[in-house]
């Protein structure tokens, strides 16, 4: 199994380690036919403006949709941003997830923080049981709104979304490959079988 | 665990989301567009461009904070700015007004010569500049959640950049041949604490992100940085006094992403029109030289 790492700029190298932690072989993708062979794709952290410029000019925004019609992707942080249908201002968005963002939804980076949440979704990947999952948030966005066929996977105690899923697409507000907790991309190389 | 705020984790990662990345001088909320625009991963605000602080002399300070929060409103990308080294009450003014990360910067003029600022009091991340490893690691000691090599800035000339990575990196390759006993006398000798040291040479790399700074002019000495092995590179007056600042920009950003790719660093390099008229680096007396301020 090869998962590609979109490497247009942000920290795909965290989320390849934390593949090669699972065994799985992680792929930097950077021009489209970097895209050839792969059976999944993350969309690391980053600053999504640059991400988005970067894949308008060399043609990654058609052929991740393309990728995406029989593929998994998933989105963290900015690669949610850039799953997402609608960010409230004038940037390149794949458009794939029936989701809304807000960008730097929590302020800037003062605000950015460290907490623990309940994710039920991961129960699937343990015994059925999932201890509490440890997030860092940085400059991260909010899930503002999901459309039919999506499913919410966690929230803050706010109520506001941090974590969706809708089919083969996977949106995170956080970071699972900043810390040892592999759970979730244990559950996104399930998504990829 | 309850929310928290202010910690390593965050502040060591909003690097870790800049990598890969090209971080742009700016002076005006006009620069900061152009930057954010071209596909800058962060932009720096200060009072002016390493060039013109070399050219005009004086003392150079931390920007004008209403300046800074309209390059903060005009961009959604980070904004961080520069206080001088060892200038906390300018970090603290930094903090207060919310930038995103503070670069205590040889570039301005230092307002301590023997204490850079304790970044552990502060919830805003900071990054610092080093010439080798162990001033690296005594940034890091002080709270720094992210280097930089020093290069020279407002030179052009990226001699300096190149030494100075070339010198954390080769330290780094070095520090992991040693015995477990010789990184006790290695920790004395470059002056670093041994837990950052062992950790180090554990890792591979440096604790936090690096990245590459101090004369970076063209697309291809972006990518050269690269290819040495940093996380990402700053641009400082190498953009702003060229002839067409947004060309540049958006060329050495692409060059930053695919620097291993010679026929895209080759595409881009066409047409971008003056680069900034530069100066040696060898014809600087030694005392207009910023690289030596920090210790």
């Amino acid at each position: 199994m090869r998962i590609g790492v979109l490497a247009l700029q942000g920290d795909f190298h965290e989320h390849i380690q934390s593949l090669r932690r699972l065994g799985v072989q992680g792929a930097e993708v950077r021009l489209p036919g970097d895209l050839d062979g792969l059976d999944g794709l993350i969309i690391p952290g980053g600053e999504s403006t640059t991400i988005g410029k970067l894949a308008v000019t060399y043609g990654l925004l058609d052929a991740i949709r393309q990728f995406g019609r029989n593929h998994a992707i998933w989105g963290t942080c900015a690669g949610a941003i850039f799953l997402a249908k609608e960010a409230h201002r004038p940037q390149p968005l794949l458009g794939l997830m029936d989701i809304v963002v807000e960008r730097n939804a929590f302020g800037r980076q003062t605000e950015s923080f460290e907490i623990d949440i309940d994710i039920p979704a991961l129960a699937r990947t343990g015994n059925g049981h999932a201890p509490p999952y440890h997030a860092v948030f940085i400059r991260a966005p909010l899930i503002e709104s999901v459309g039919d066929g999506v499913d919410v996977l966690a929230t803050l105690d706010t109520g506001r979304i941090v974590a969706a899923r809708q089919g083969r697409f996977l949106a995170t507000s956080f970071h699972p490959e900043l810390t040892a907790d592999d759970r979730f991309h244990r559950f996104f190389v399930d998504m990829t079988r | 665990m309850e929310k928290q705020t202010g910690t390593i984790a965050v502040k060591r990662g909003l690097a870790q989301m800049l990598k890969g990345g090209v971080i742009m001088d700016v002076v005006t909320p006009e620069h900061a567009k152009i930057a954010e625009d071209a596909g800058a991963c962060a932009v720096m605000a200060l009072e002016r461009v390493p060039a013109d602080i070399r050219a005009q002399g004086g003392v150079a300070r931390m920007s004008d904070p209403d300046m800074i929060l309209k390059i903060m409103e005009t961009v959604s990308i980070p904004v961080m700015a520069k206080c001088r080294i060892g200038h906390f009450v300018e970090a603290q003014v930094l903090e207060a007004i919310g930038v995103d990360y503070i670069d205590e910067s040889e570039v301005l003029t230092p307002a301590d010569e023997a204490h850079h600022v304790n970044k552990h009091d502060f919830k805003v991340p900071f990054v610092c500049g080093c010439r080798n490893l162990g001033e690296a690691l005594r940034r890091i000691a002080e709270g720094a959640a992210m280097i930089r090599t020093k290069g020279e800035a407002g030179t052009g000339d990226v001699v300096e950049a190149v030494r100075h990575a070339r010198a954390v990196l080769g330290d780094i390759r070095r520090l992991q041949t040693m015995a477990d006993e010789e990184v006790f006398a290695y920790a004395k000798e470059i002056g670093a604490p041994y837990e950052l040291v062992n950790e180090t040479r554990e890792l591979g790399r440096m604790p936090v992100v690096n990245f590459a700074a101090g004369g970076l002019a063209t697309p291809a000495d972006a990518a050269m940085m690269m290819q040495l092995g940093v996380d990402g590179v700053f641009v400082g007056s190498g953009i702003f006094k060229s002839g067409n600042p947004a060309a540049r920009a958006k060329a050495v950003v692409e060059a930053t992403t695919h620097f291993r790719d010679a026929h895209i660093v080759a595409e881009v390099s066409k047409n971008l029109g003056e680069p900034m008229v530069g100066r040696q680096v060898t014809d600087i007396p030694s005392t207009e030289l910023l690289a030596g301020r920090g210790w």
